[in-house]
């Protein structure tokens, strides 16, 4: 049961046509739990939005609901002011979601993870894929099988994949889970690379999120 | 074709094209082949686990002599539908290896989210499927009619069929499989499922096993099983995407 | 053209009131009509020449037949219109229809086995009809079964919802494979299940109760519509006022 505090409503001033992702009062329900009532925020083009809330306020179903695997009730999600259920197709190719687990098949090694994983959206070279990997801090590891890494190694891996994806749209939950802490500033810098470039991140964590507060808006998710 | 040198990750484009993924979207056969591909790798990659469902094959073809008679005379009258009721449970069986890993690791997932028709990637999951169940079930077929009193003259009907028929098979054990997704031990409530389903094959491919061991044509219900499965082919895969994106609301 | 009328079909609050205020309709006409075709064909209708009196099973069982299959028919479509435009109220008349028709299945079942039996000899046969009946009956329990195996309302109606579309879609398929099957093996001397071929006063009770049968499943579907409403809507505020009232 969540009310969204909607503290980034510019729909009255915005232009014709919006840049970037809105939702408007978004009605969700899971089971017999009204989790989502009434949820609307707008994402501008180079801006992050931190989901927060505590544990089941909902911050995982509205990323859900947000890339379309979650169905709400009522309301709409617009991205780039084209409703999304009109063309689904065309925003899952805009968008990466991470979940909170890496979807990392146990028997493929990072860099083939990343080869299939990336491939099905756009081609990528083996440098792209080595300088990813490098980058994450995963080169003396990425032909292990996937069932060998850490927790944290397989984030690592999962960060790799934004570097490599190019796509506007970046959903992460609980993106800094099981990094240390040159691991969280990886994130934050990766965050920060994805905005300058002009992209969005939908960030759902109740911990705080390693960027620049200016670029940050919040969205607090409570319960009842 | 779109690289990030390291140096240029820190300076990629100054902006994102933000109608759509930049760089070049993959098209969606190329999409399937990558699906298809690696499925087959994991499989070998645990090569051990594809020879179960051949073994229970192997072992199900078995209990009819011992339960009935040794005798390979009354053997050959009953020999296409042991092997068929054989093949059916078998595939069956192999069924739990289709969508159960990549629905607990999330690449369903973001096989849902790629922006390819999630149709084509089932179709092309249930052809891995079939590479890898299917087919060596009707390779090792006609050995197991062979054990059962069926004439060498009739092991090409025998493969046909079976060929054939196990495509339909994993065609619509694959809307199955997607539809007892993350049920709890849902095997049991796949098998009701499914069986039902899969009579008219297993109606039509005993048949011409019977006719291929009597020595006699099986074009007739050969054609059938082939329109069940082109039948299978265009709308198995619909049923399925639409299930797995079902199982993942 | 207006659609509201249509939308309000769609209405569970709308839909517990109709339900509400057509059952006992249904019911009573289901129930005066059953009595005349039972007249009809127990008292009126002749005894056949060749079978006798054992003939008169078929004013049931084909009827009950006739309608197991139109029962899963309904099903299917209500499933597909709960599926494509998200209404709960099409998904909870698929819900409430799959009992139902599985206890006509059930029944075909039963009265086709005591109207061949004087004819075969046994008590079972595998008949063309019979056969798909049987198919047809596990084609139902699988559709409950799926259901009652998924806890989360809405994700278990609509993954059954694919199943009855798949189900109805198969439905014809496996009827000719078992025919066809059938014709293969046929035995010169076992009769069968066929369409009875009956004329005048031997034809209208059959009709008679297979119109009374439809009546007693709309009859039967409301009230577990509202039933099924009942239960998915047990938090939601029009069914407190409607109940305190």
């Amino acid at each position: 049961m969540a009310r969204g505090a909607n503290l980034m409503n510019l729909r009255d001033s915005r232009p014709m046509s919006h840049q970037g992702l809105e939702a408007e009062n978004l009605q969700l329900w899971r089971g017999e739990r009204h989790v989502l009532r009434g949820v609307g925020f707008s994402v501008e083009r180079g801006s992050c939005l931190h989901v927060t809330g505590a544990n089941g306020a909902g911050k995982t179903s509205l990323l859900r609901a947000a890339c379309g695997l979650l169905h709400p009730e009522s309301g709409r999600l617009l991205w780039n002011g084209q409703d999304v259920a009109a063309d689904p197709p065309a925003f899952h190719a805009s968008l990466l979601y991470i979940g909170h687990e890496a979807p990392l098949k146990a028997d493929l090694s990072a860099l083939e993870n990343l080869r299939y994983w990336i491939g099905m959206r756009r081609r990528v070279s083996a440098s792209a894929l080595g300088a990813a990997l490098q980058r994450v801090g995963a080169a003396a590891w990425s032909d292990r099988p996937a069932r060998t890494l850490s927790a944290g190694q397989k984030r690592r891996v999962a960060l790799a994949a934004l570097s490599l994806a190019l796509v506007p749209l970046w959903l992460l939950d609980e993106p800094t889970t099981n990094l240390d802490g040159e691991g969280q500033r990886l994130v934050g810098s990766l965050i920060e690379e994805q905005l300058t470039r002009g992209g969005l991140v939908l960030a759902a964590t109740h911990h705080e999120l390693p960027v620049a507060p200016a670029r940050v808006r919040r969205l607090e998710l409570t319960l009842g | 074709m779109a690289e990030l040198p390291q140096s240029a990750l820190a300076a990629a484009p100054a902006s994102l094209d933000t109608g759509g993924s930049a760089g070049e979207g993959t098209p969606v056969l190329a999409a399937a082949r990558l699906v298809l591909l690696r499925d087959l790798t994991l499989a070998f990659r645990r090569s051990g686990q594809l020879v179960q469902p051949l073994a229970f094959f192997a072992i199900v073809t078995m209990l009819f002599p011992l339960a009935i008679s040794p005798e390979l005379a009354r053997l050959r009258e009953v020999a296409a539908g042991v092997l068929w009721v054989a093949a059916l449970l078998a595939s069956l069986l192999a069924l739990e290896f289709l969508f159960r890993d990549d629905a607990y690791d999330g690449t369903l997932e973001q096989y849902a989210l790629s922006g390819q028709p999630l149709t084509g990637l089932m179709f092309a999951k249930t052809a891995a499927h079939w590479l890898l169940t299917g087919l060596p079930l009707a390779l090792i077929a006609p050995l197991a009619a062979l054990s059962l009193g069926a004439p060498p003259a009739a092991i090409p009907g025998i493969l046909a069929s079976l060929v054939v028929g196990t495509v339909a098979l994993s065609l619509i054990g694959s809307i199955g499989a997607a539809l007892t997704l993350g049920i709890r031990r849902g095997g049991v409530l796949l098998a009701l499922l499914t069986l039902p389903l899969s009579l008219p094959v297993l109606i039509f491919g005993a048949r011409a096993s019977e006719l291929a061991i009597r020595g006699e044509s099986i074009v007739a219900p050969l054609e059938l099983l082939g329109a069940l499965a082109v039948l299978g082919i265009t709308l198995a895969p619909l049923a399925s995407a639409a299930a797995v994106r079902i199982s993942l609301e | 053209m207006n659609w509201t009328w249509l939308h309000r079909f769609g209405s569970p609050p709308h839909m517990y009131r109709l339900a509400q205020r057509l059952t006992p309709w249904f019911a009573w006409a289901a129930a005066l009509l059953i009595l005349a075709a039972l007249y009809g064909g127990l008292v009126s209708a002749p005894p056949d020449y060749q079978q006798g009196e054992g003939f008169r099973m078929i004013y049931v069982h084909a009827p009950t037949a006739w309608m197991s299959l139109m029962v899963y028919t309904t099903m299917a479509f209500a499933a597909a219109v709960g599926l494509i435009w998200r209404m709960k109220v099409a998904h909870a008349a698929a819900a409430a229809c799959a009992p139902i028709g599985a206890s006509f299945t059930f029944a075909a079942l039963v009265t086709g086995s005591l109207y061949g039996e004087p004819m075969w000899g046994t008590w079972w046969e595998w008949d063309p009809r019979l056969t798909s009946e049987l198919i047809l009956f596990f084609l139902y329990l699988g559709y409950m079964g799926l259901r009652g195996a998924i806890e989360d309302t809405q994700r278990a109606d609509r993954t059954s919802a694919v199943l009855a579309v798949v189900g109805v879609v198969n439905v014809p398929i496996i009827h000719y494979s078992v025919t066809w099957w059938n014709s293969l093996h046929q035995a010169p001397s076992v009769m069968q299940l066929g369409k009875p071929k009956l004329a005048g006063s031997m034809l209208w009770p059959l009709l008679a109760m297979l119109l009374a049968f439809t009546l007693l499943f709309v009859a039967l579907l409301l009230v577990r519509l509202r039933a099924e409403i009942l239960a998915r809507e047990r938090n939601a505020s029009w069914l407190q006022e409607e109940l305190a009232a």
